[in-house]
């Protein structure tokens, strides 16, 4: 979808076939990933996904029982954390609570055989950077959520790694302060051309931040692409769930590939994008459904039903139909012109419709 | 609520004057009283004069120098010896931890006594370290009623209240600090010496002082392993009180000593409180407010 554009699209991160174990359970399996140099990445996925795991190992906190990780043409598999040129930003911040900022912030250079002088004037950059001029001397103790955060992101950019890896960054701030994080990072991410990986557990945060998102399920990818390729072209039933809310009809696709049939309601969608022939699902996604407060003749792309209920949410307003086979469909319309349909009242029959564009086939 | 809140106040208080209080209290006055014939052996006063005598007399200064030097000393090899000890545990896997910790503890469910006695038939000239080494070509070697005797008796006996203090700290250590560190590239032994060295120091604080006091004192173990010369402040206590039946210089002696066993914790205690040894900081949220260099 061209959401890298005008930064060099060369590969940064080549993951080959890596497998983690712990025990009996595979945590990561046979996983293979892409990423390219100054990309946001998002690794999305639910608790036990492996996504943690996996952020893990390209650390170098897990070691994998097979499989390679190559940055700039490297393996790092082999090598301890401490040698490999990447850096973290924990969760829980992880901050030196002995260290005032400016030494936390000052950590990760000591490495690199540079002066005081120039490690101090690092320092003053990456705070500046992160919008805490002048706060060396602060002790992590005394400066807010917010603000340990930010230590611990100059703290983990300081050193300049090529690949930043953030282990669910935002899930400690309240709501507005997330939103002022997400933006800031995205800022810091194209200003320093930096490829970043970035775990959560937040289909919203996903959607909004990445360049590409890579979804998690079982110790594998389920799915990889821009966040508009993932929400408009899922792979699965699953991918179509986690990311946004979907329904999902089961059926059979033609031979043609392009119509749906729905054996249970006697009715046919159609599609524009090719589906695989055979047994599989319809997944349309509530904002592309229209409901009318009327009964159609039967046609493709549409089917009769009956309100059970409406949730009110201010933009928009949710409906929810039964069909005929008693499953149920969830639509929702916008409410910017007016309050389109508010008049329906419940019970009403209605008739639901959606452009072939909205039909999503899929195979599982 | 007031009478009932000061009634439950007031027990620790009552205990703590009774079981403190009063000894130290008996205690000086014995010191500050004249020695006589009879029982008891002494006859009320106030009198300087035994303070005096212990204070500039070389016996008794020297005494307390070689029991602070023997207490140093053995503190050290706890330290030496406890530390990897601790951190081994705190590190262990889940499964072992509580059977290691138990180990270190095991000792305390025999008696003192008995097992400075064992050390006795393990370290004679001909107990069993001497016959192993006589095995393998080194042996004999005379241990026992020496200094080394002391050092080894006093460091076992004394090495799990170096042992429990820094394992609580140890285990209390966030790993996800190391791993930050290790993450920004800290090899191993900077990691150890840059987060949980420091970040430990208050559990070696506790550990010495709870080592390093009651060694200065301590009486049985110079007596039963160390040799006739090993002159230390216990052993002088004990001979004024029972070989001289001195007891206004024995309580002189102990006076002078209780006082220097307070001022090294509080001196202790007063470089924790300043915030310069870590984890201090962390834990007082209300610590004091001027910035640290680091």
């Amino acid at each position: 979808m061209g959401a890298v554009q005008g930064r060099a699209l060369t590969d940064l991160l080549r993951i080959d076939r890596l497998s983690v174990r712990y025990g009996a359970t595979a945590a990561l399996a046979d996983l293979n990933l892409t990423v390219r140099a100054g990309e946001l990445f998002v690794l999305l996925g639910g608790s036990g996904s492996g996504k943690t795991t996996l952020l893990r190992a390209i650390a170098g906190f897990v070691r994998p029982n097979a499989g390679r990780i190559v940055l700039d043409g490297t393996d790092m598999a082999p090598l301890p954390p401490h040698r490999r040129p990447v850096n973290t930003m924990f969760q829980s911040y992880a901050l030196f609570p002995h260290m005032n900022v400016g030494a936390n912030v000052g950590f990760g250079l000591a490495r690199f055989g540079m002066k005081r002088r120039e490690i101090d004037a690092r320092v003053a950059e990456m705070l500046a950077l992160v919008r805490l001029q002048g706060q060396e001397t602060r002790r992590p103790h005394q400066l807010s959520g917010g603000q340990q955060q930010r230590v611990a992101l100059a703290r983990s950019l300081a050193p300049n790694p090529s690949l930043l890896l953030l282990d669910e960054p935002l899930s400690a701030l309240d709501r507005g302060l997330r939103t002022e994080t997400r933006t800031e990072l995205m800022r810091l991410n194209r200003q320093l051309g930096m490829a970043f990986i970035l775990v959560t557990h937040d289909q919203q945060e996903a959607l909004t931040m990445a360049d590409r998102v890579g979804l998690m399920r079982h110790g594998r990818l389920a799915q990889v692409g821009t966040p508009a390729e993932m929400y408009e072209r899922p792979v699965s039933r699953f991918v179509a769930d986690f990311l946004g809310a979907a329904n999902i009809l089961p059926g059979t696709v033609h031979p043609d590939g392009l119509r749906f049939d729905l054996p249970t309601l006697g009715a046919t969608a159609i599609a524009s994008q090719a589906g695989v022939p055979g047994p599989g699902f319809l997944a349309i996604r509530p904002e592309r459904i229209r409901l009318d407060h009327a009964e159609r003749e039967p046609a493709p792309n549409r089917l009769p039903g009956v309100v059970t209920g409406r949730s009110y949410a201010g933009e928009s307003m949710e409906w929810t139909v039964r069909l005929a086979d008693g499953s149920v469909v969830r639509s929702i319309q916008a409410l910017g012109d007016g309050l389109t349909g508010a008049a329906i009242p419940p019970d009403a029959a209605v008739t639901l419709s959606w452009q072939p564009d909205a039909s999503i086939l899929l195979r599982e | 609520m007031k009478t009932g809140r000061t009634l439950v106040l007031a027990v620790p208080w009552v205990w703590l004057a009774l079981s403190v209080g009063a000894p130290i209290v008996i205690v000086l006055a014995i010191a500050l009283s004249q020695p006589a014939d009879g029982i008891p052996p002494y006859a009320l006063g106030f009198s300087p004069d035994n303070l005096i005598l212990v204070l500039t007399d070389p016996l008794y200064r020297d005494a307390l120098l070689l029991s602070l030097w023997v207490a140093g000393v053995s503190t050290s090899a706890c330290l030496l010896i406890g530390y990897p000890m601790a951190l081994a545990i705190a590190r262990s896997h889940e499964t072992w931890r509580d059977t290691l910790l138990l180990a270190v503890m095991l000792p305390f469910w025999t008696g003192f006594l008995m097992r400075v006695n064992a050390w006795i038939g393990l370290l004679a000239d001909d107990g069993w370290i001497n016959g192993a080494l006589t095995w393998i070509g080194l042996g004999p070697v005379t241990l026992l009623y020496s200094n080394t005797a002391m050092y080894v008796g006093i460091t076992y006996t004394y090495l799990p209240f170096m042992v429990l203090p820094l394992y609580a700290q140890l285990s209390r250590l966030d790993p996800s600090l190391l791993e930050a560190a290790a993450d920004l590239g800290a090899p191993p032994w900077r990691v150890f010496l840059r987060v949980t060295l420091p970040l430990s120091l208050p559990g070696i604080a506790a550990g010495c002082t709870l080592v390093f006091i009651p060694t200065v004192g301590e009486y049985i173990i110079p007596e039963l392993l160390g040799g006739p010369g090993a002159a230390l402040i216990g052993r002088v206590l004990w001979g004024e009180f029972f070989a001289n039946r001195d007891w206004p210089t024995a309580a002189s002696v102990a006076i002078c000593l209780l006082v220097v066993l307070l001022v090294i914790p509080a001196a202790v205690s007063w470089l924790v409180a300043r915030g310069r040894i870590a984890g201090a900081a962390a834990t007082q949220s209300r610590a004091s407010t001027t910035p640290g260099r680091e």
